[in-house]
């Protein structure tokens, strides 16, 4: 038999090609069990990397943020995948695309707040020096 | 695809499952329509799927909402007024503790939902209760953090620097905290109810909102603890 008429007999699709709300297929514990352990292992190793590398000295100094943000976004993907499962399936689209826009918004707040206030701050003269200049 | 006929009313599911432009190729088992995702003539998505992506939109609210705070933190670092810097008031000893036990408090939560998954009580509840165990164990770390803060005069009201740095770090533990409470509740209406559907349903968003909590202590021990002890 061909994959298609196995996925209809069995349980994975309902036979009758409809569904009610609230149907919910049968999931089995291992994948969630694997997930996890793969998750755990990821994490373990970029978290102790990031934990090593400010000590250690095997990295050029200047680099050492850099890593540790590296390290950070790669651990965050770990997270994403193999604790909250957000793959590329179809029933996942939605999420990726929330996701896609909720990052958007943290990258305005977060970047526009330094940009602004970087030059907020480089506005400010000493105060002598700005009354002085500052046209009456 | 085999050449035996197919009943007619699975003709028509063929019929109805493929990509009526065929756009690609010609084949036919690719592109197909997947039952519960919500896409084509397959119904509506499963219920799951629907819980999940609901309360997927609450994190990343929630998550906005951290990067305000992440915001305000990155913009008030340098602003110490004469007290302490950043420097001097981490331990990064008891911030990799904390790390530890948040880390492994996701992976045990993770388990209980695979024991969720296969119907298993027993396993469900001890790993959610050493889920909540670890939990407490990082609330505790924090809070003795704070208190030896505290007692040597570093206190929010000091400089800009330790606002933001105790709203940051004090806001993720207030959510840990109330995550705890709400893996408490689970965990009695998992005894009392079983694994009715809406129970399991909110098992599922609890497992997203304490993954989330982890995600977000990795930019807290990243951004504040690790590069503040770096620079």
């Amino acid at each position: 038999m061909s994959e298609p008429d196995d996925a209809l007999s069995s349980g994975a699709l309902d036979a009758r090609e409809d569904h009610a709300p609230g149907d919910e297929p049968m999931e089995d514990a291992g994948h969630w069990v694997r997930y996890a352990n793969l998750g755990l292992g990821f994490s373990v190793i970029l978290t102790v990397a990031a934990f090593l590398i400010p000590e250690a000295d095997i990295l050029y100094a200047p680099a050492i943020p850099a890593a540790l943000l590296v390290l950070a976004i790669a651990q965050m993907g770990v997270h994403l995948v193999f604790f909250l499962h957000i793959t590329t399936g179809p029933d996942n689209t939605n999420n990726v695309l929330a996701l896609a826009f909720g990052l958007l918004v943290v990258f305005l707040i977060v970047a526009g707040s330094l940009w602004i206030m970087s030059h907020l701050s480089h506005n400010m003269m000493p105060p002598a020096q700005a009354v002085m200049r500052m046209p009456l | 695809m085999t050449d035996a006929p197919l009943p007619a009313a699975r003709e028509t599911i063929r019929r109805v499952r493929e990509d009526p432009h065929r756009l690609g190729h010609r084949d036919l088992h690719a592109r197909e329509a997947i039952a519960g995702t919500g896409h084509g003539a397959t119904g509506p998505a499963h219920k799951r799927v629907l819980v999940g992506y609901g309360f997927w939109i609450f994190l990343l609210s929630d998550i906005v909402m951290f990067a305000c705070f992440f915001a305000a933190f990155a913009v008030q670092r340098g602003a110490t007024a004469g007290g302490p810097a950043l420097r001097e008031i981490i331990d990064v000893h008891r911030v990799a503790w904390e790390t530890a036990a948040l880390l492994l408090s996701s992976y045990t939560c993770g388990l209980s939902f695979a024991a969720t998954n296969a119907r298993k009580l027993v396993a469900t509840q001890a790993f959610l209760l050493i889920t909540g165990l670890l939990g407490l164990v990082f609330v505790g770390l924090e809070l003795s953090e704070f208190i030896d803060l505290a007692g040597r005069g570093f206190v929010p009201q000091r400089s800009g620097m330790l606002t933001a740095f105790f709203g940051l770090v004090g806001l993720h533990g207030l959510h840990v905290t109330l995550a705890g409470l709400w893996l408490l509740t689970m965990m009695a209406q998992v005894q009392v109810k079983g694994f009715r559907p809406e129970i399991v349903h909110r098992l599922i968003c609890f497992n997203l909102f304490w993954h989330a909590l982890d995600i977000v202590w990795i930019g807290i021990f990243t951004i504040v603890y690790l590069l503040g002890a770096a620079t």
